[in-house]
């Protein structure tokens, strides 16, 4: 199926010499030496499902391969621990709180029960994003090196919220954030790390054509014409409405087809209206394929974005975007909206296009259209962008450079 | 074969980058902030950043110059912050006061624009550099092609680019060692004009390659 998957055995870091060059590789091994049987403890909320699970699952076996000694723990509770977690993560992005007071209390007495569980005495401890905030009561006399590592955007914060972390947050060293959008004033130093993906997992590694044109074939989309895809959720912010009337518009001028394909709408009630939304749009055009996917669509989702001609991503509000990193590292021009950590990865002119409209993103479409040279450089240099500042191995590099500024090394 | 007394010993660099707590939201707000920054942020937003987009040869120069243009659509402003060439500044201080002063100059010419809102802000960020030795050593220029074919882009940059500023002179380390080390003084000028404008890392260490080549079948 593809041409470069590892199969099922465990990756390791040579794997990832054919695509960084082994002086790349060989360098996080000069980094590393200075740290090796160092311990590193990683601690969040869980250990399947979720992009910081993803990223843990390689970072970690990487980091220890480098010779360091890292554990990864993951904070337990029972289901009102984890609703109100999950209150505090929408309240963090700006939503309102409407847990009772004593939701603090609960949060603070699991905390405890996990306090007495874990052992918390590596020389490096990170502790991803709110839920094992307060473990930070473990450390005695600013012993060891604790890191927060905050992975979703704190900019305009709940007041109640962040007033009730934020004091957890400040008792660490620093903490890092995935966008400076993201960071918020503080008197800890703050770390900029770009969420990276991993080239080597299913939705990223090369792919077989003969897979992607079966694939294609499965969904019935035709490989001889232009394919515009955006891969996302069904979701307002995402804005597939948008997407459909930008396609709509190109379409008045080239022959072309539109992807959108996503999940979520299942078990998400608005998720179902907006995908009910985007089909009332559609208004049955056959060259509209609406893929309500999956979550093991992994391979899927690889093979539509590599046999597609233009990747968008015309989200009203982003994270970071890493549907983006993906089309760009599959070598994709793509066209964007300027949201969140979307400039970061698309610089106009040079590793995409940036469009603040409907109108904005059906016109970058068309000119990338009639212009397949371009694209093709904007792919090709997006996919620079991605190898120099995207990938799991710039994060590991990242990581080791931060342990070894915390002993002083620079 | 010249063998020069003190070996070229290779080194890598890693960059962690800091969040400042400055950004600017128009053009008048960059000048300032580009007056508290501290040099960190100077040398990540110009030197460094010649490191993260060095595969961008045409009218990338560095963070200002494409913020300028494209969260405030400011051409001509741009331009000229383009055509500040990092190699003519020894010192970041001095890179520093030419940025200030081009942005403030715009902004005296044209006040208007200097308070429009720009698209999305300016964050100030710091680079902070850990060195790594390699354990590379080269007396002799075959010995110095042979570590060079498997050097880094971060160790190459860190050689070709940020040397001036460590150095405090108008070269870098791969030239002040072919001139002081071997002797080899056209190889030296001639690597320092190699442009690390319209070249990438990769090619601008190719073309090194072929200038060593050249001199070594002499």
């Amino acid at each position: 199926m593809s041409s470069a998957s590892p199969g099922s055995r465990i990756l390791q870091l040579d794997d990832y010499e054919p695509l960084l060059g082994a002086t790349e590789v060989a360098e996080l091994r000069s980094l590393a030496s200075r740290l090796k049987g160092r311990t590193v403890q990683m601690v969040n909320s869980t250990s399947v499902g979720g992009g910081v699970a993803e990223i843990l699952n390689r970072l970690v076996p990487i980091l220890g391969e480098l010779g360091l000694a890292v554990r990864w723990d993951v904070v337990t509770g029972g289901d009102d621990f984890f609703e109100i977690t999950k209150a505090f993560h929408n309240a963090l992005h700006g939503g309102p709180y409407t847990k009772p007071p004593e939701s603090f209390a609960i949060f603070l007495a699991y905390t405890e029960q996990n306090l007495a569980r874990l052992s918390m005495d590596a020389e490096f401890t990170v502790i991803h994003d709110p839920q094992p905030a307060g473990l930070i009561k473990a450390r005695r006399n600013g012993s060891g090196h604790w890191i927060w590592r905050c992975h979703i955007d704190l900019s305009r914060p709940n007041p109640t919220v962040w007033g009730f972390l934020e004091p957890f947050v400040t008792r660490h060293d620093g903490a890092i954030f995935s966008s400076p959008e993201f960071s918020r004033q503080l008197p800890i130093a703050q770390y900029l790390f770009y969420p990276c993906i991993d080239p080597l997992s299913e939705k990223n590694l090369e792919l077989d054509s003969e897979f992607v044109e079966a694939t294609l074939e499965r969904f019935h989309i035709d490989s001889k014409r232009p394919i515009l895809t955006q891969v996302s959720r069904f979701d307002h912010l995402k804005d597939p409405v948008g997407v459909v009337r930008a396609y709509q518009s190109v379409k008045r001028y080239t022959d072309c087809q539109l992807v959108l394909a996503g999940g979520g709408a299942k078990d998400d009630p608005e998720g179902g209206a907006v995908l009910e939304e985007v089909r009332r749009v559609a208004a049955g055009d056959p060259d509209i394929h609406i893929l309500n996917l999956p979550p093991w669509s992994a391979l899927e989702i690889n093979a539509l974005q590599r046999g597609s001609t233009i990747i968008i991503q015309k989200s009203l509000r982003e994270g970071f975007g890493l549907t983006v990193t993906e089309g760009l590292w599959k070598k994709k021009p793509v066209v964007a909206s300027a949201v969140g950590g979307i400039p970061r990865q698309v610089i106009h002119k040079h590793t995409g296009m940036l469009a603040h409209s409907v109108e904005g993103t059906a016109y970058q479409i068309r000119f990338l259209l009639s212009n397949p040279l371009i694209a093709q450089r904007l792919g090709e240099l997006g996919h620079e962008h991605v190898r120099e500042n995207f990938l799991i191995t710039s994060n590991v590099k990242r990581y080791l450079t931060l342990f070894l500024r915390l002993l002083g090394h620079c | 074969m010249r063998t020069a007394d003190q070996p070229f010993q290779f080194v890598t660099a890693s960059y962690l980058t800091k969040i400042s707590n400055c950004k600017a939201s128009n053009l008048d707000e960059l000048a300032a902030g580009l007056e508290a920054c501290s040099d960190a942020s100077v040398f990540y937003h110009t030197f460094q950043s010649l490191s993260r987009h060095h595969f961008l040869t045409e009218g990338y120069s560095n963070d200002f110059a494409q913020w300028v243009m494209a969260s405030c659509n400011g051409h001509e402003l741009a331009e000229k912050l383009t055509s500040l060439d990092i190699r003519e500044y020894l010192s970041l201080g001095d890179l520093r006061n030419d940025l200030r002063r081009v942005i403030r100059e715009y902004c005296q010419a044209h006040p208007h624009g200097a308070l429009q809102p720009s698209y999305e802000p300016f964050y100030f960020l710091e680079s902070m550099e850990l060195t790594v030795p390699l354990g590379w050593e080269a007396r002799s220029l075959e010995e110095f092609r042979a570590c060079l074919e498997r050097l880094s882009n971060a160790s190459f940059h860190f050689h070709f680019i940020a040397s001036r500023l460590r150095l405090h002179l108008r070269t870098n380390d791969f030239s002040l060692w072919f001139q002081t080390g071997l002797g080899l003084e056209e190889l030296a000028q001639r690597t320092n004009r190699i442009d690390i404008y319209t070249n990438t890392l990769v090619n601008a260490r190719e073309i090194l390659r072929s200038f060593i080549d050249e001199e070594l079948s002499r």
